[in-house]
């Protein structure tokens, strides 16, 4: 059967949840092989070969950590060298389509980034796109070398899949371009125990309403409550309320959660942008005539510091 | 000697217009007034500052697109870049972002650089990919996803904030740079600055003048094709209850209902 390259997205071995969707994709299109980089790689084999990789592909070196981008690229390119897949999938994230892109040019191949989904067609897969501000669906296809694409989080269900997922190490020579961006320094950002924004199944946001980086407690709890990422509008970013990373919107990041719950947000297009193809949608606002109201399923018109704290407690008490 | 930048923008469909997809399924860019990109702001900025702190610099301003796409380079030649160079040619309609790329890899070259700065995505096709297929296609080192950036010496170093770290990163000059909106707020272009835009150069260069085969470009040389693109059924309207006291009680009761508690 085909092969299909995946990239493993993984923190010292722990495999993070968007590579374990891109398995259950690959399987649509063939049989996944894995490829993971860097410190832990080797570590990530047992999770990968239970969700479906037949073969995990490893390579450890110290220029993935100390330089930007490229040597991973020169590890991607070794890999569909010597695998010669259908396609390559790579999660969307900043990193991932940037060592996506690099490796489609360089295998002169057509790239598709942010699928939403993905199947297997009579010309090679077809990906699902969101486009301006999810307003369309799109349906793509590359019409030139190993189709490229980048999958968005949460476009597939994790699904165990037993395969032998048998190590394996990649040889990898690296490009005079691999030295070219020194990594100086790395500073980890501090873990909330939240879950990651652009991959958590729930996300709780709060905006201009939310009045004050002091308030911000409230959409923490409610977010807490849930088991849910926190989100910012970009008018809470800009005021200094929210750190950026954690914006959603058309300059930030996009989501697309099984449930987005927008308090003080009025839904302005930038903020829609990135969030608009959440499967159920929320808001508490008071202004009855936000935009964001347009896209509920279900809004309560009233005051985010009534609501939110009488949400927070109801969902802990019903948790018991 | 002097710093040569060339800043790569993009004219793009208004986001608070109506966006479409022409017959053809390419962007509509007819149907909806165009502007620069929001996100390349940020990059002239960047260009403008990193040009202050230089002893000599040239900024040329770059695109690829038609007729209209002058007034992006319009806006950032306002804004105070120098010169402006712009790629249009019929056989460029429908240039995906490996086309596109090929052109803005020949025309940076043609113009000639130290630094070429980008924007982090266009604020049309969002792909966020364009910048590290230009570094490649240069063969620079790309230092994309700035917030902050700096150039001494002829070294670039800037810090990328990533989704788990925040990275502080360096690379010898020609170097290819890219920031994020947070890199520092775009300045509006001045009455002066707008008068003197008019008088600044615009070069106009074709696909021969880039010595481009026709066939590499456009809806035929791209190497992704769109089979389809549906509008959206608006939302059917949802619940929208006045809160009078119980509302955070009836959300719980919502949200249980549809199994999120």
């Amino acid at each position: 059967m085909a092969e299909v390259l995946v990239y493993v997205d993984h923190v010292d071995g722990a495999v993070r949840k968007p590579t374990l969707e891109l398995l259950t994709l690959a399987r649509r299109l063939g049989d996944p092989v894995a490829l993971a980089l860097g410190a832990g790689a080797e570590n990530t084999a047992a999770v990968l070969a239970e969700h479906g990789a037949v073969k995990v592909l490893t390579s450890d070196a110290p220029e993935y950590a100390e330089y930007l981008v490229v040597p991973k690229v020169d590890a991607l390119q070794a890999a569909h060298q010597a695998v010669s897949p259908v396609a390559v999938l790579v999660p969307s994230s900043a990193e991932g389509k940037e060592i996506a892109a690099r490796l489609a040019v360089r295998i002169e191949s057509g790239i598709i980034t942010d699928a939403v989904d993905l199947e297997a067609g009579d010309e090679g897969p077809v990906a699902t796109q969101a486009a301006f501000a999810a307003s369309f669906t799109t349906k793509s296809r590359i019409t030139k070398g190993t189709p490229v694409i980048t999958v968005k989080p949460n476009s597939a269900p994790v699904e165990a899949s037993p395969a032998a997922g048998a190590v394996e190490a990649l040889a990898v020579s690296f490009s005079d371009a691999a030295s070219g961006t020194k990594v100086l320094s790395r500073t980890p950002r501090e873990s909330t125990g939240r879950p990651e924004l652009t991959e958590a199944a729930i996300v709780v946001s709060g905006g201009r309403g939310v009045n004050g980086a002091e308030n911000f407690h409230l959409i923490e709890a409610l977010a807490d409550s849930l088991g849910a990422a926190v989100g910012a509008s970009r008018a809470a970013v800009d005021a200094g309320w929210y750190p950026h990373s954690n914006q959603v919107g058309q300059t930030g990041k996009s989501v697309s959660p099984q449930l987005y719950i927008a308090n003080g947000i009025s839904g302005a297009i930038q903020h829609r942008a990135g969030m608009q193809t959440s499967k159920t949608i929320v808001a508490v606002n008071k202004d009855a005539e936000a935009p964001i109201f347009d896209l509920v399923d279900y809004g309560i018109v009233g005051d985010l510091f009534q609501v939110v704290p009488q949400l927070t407690d109801e969902v802990n008490t019903r948790k018991g | 000697m002097s710093l040569r930048i060339v800043v790569c923008v993009k004219y793009v469909p208004d986001a608070t217009g109506d966006r479409h997809f022409a017959d053809d399924l390419t962007v509509d860019r007819d149907d909806v007034d165009g502007l620069l990109s929001e996100l390349d702001e940020y990059a002239v900025e960047q260009a403008l500052q990193i040009a202050d702190e230089a002893d000599d610099a040239e900024i040329t301003v770059l695109t690829v697109g038609g007729e209209d796409a002058k007034d992006a380079l319009r806006k950032a030649l306002s804004m105070g870049a120098d010169k402006a160079v712009h790629v249009e040619d019929d056989d460029l309609h429908g240039s995906d972002v490996m086309a596109t790329s090929l052109v803005l890899a020949k025309a940076v070259e043609k113009t000639g650089y130290d630094l070429v700065i980008c924007g982090m995505a266009s604020t049309d096709g969002t792909m966020g990919v364009l910048p590290a297929i230009l570094a490649e296609r240069l063969g620079v080192p790309q230092v994309t996803l700035l917030s902050e950036v700096k150039v001494e010496d002829g070294v670039v170093t800037g810090r990328r904030d990533g989704d788990s770290a925040s990275e502080q990163l360096q690379a010898s000059l020609p170097a290819l740079v890219s920031v994020t909106d947070q890199s520092g707020e775009a300045r509006y272009p001045s009455f002066k600055g707008i008068m003197a835009a008019k008088k600044k150069p615009v070069e106009s260069l074709d696909l021969e003048d880039l010595d481009i085969d026709a066939e590499l470009v456009g809806l035929a040389g791209s190497w992704s094709a769109v089979d389809s693109a549906t509008q959206r059924p608006a939302r059917t309207a949802g619940t929208i209850v006045k809160d009078e006291g119980e509302g955070g009680k009836q959300l719980a009761e919502f949200l249980a209902s549809q199994k999120f508690i």
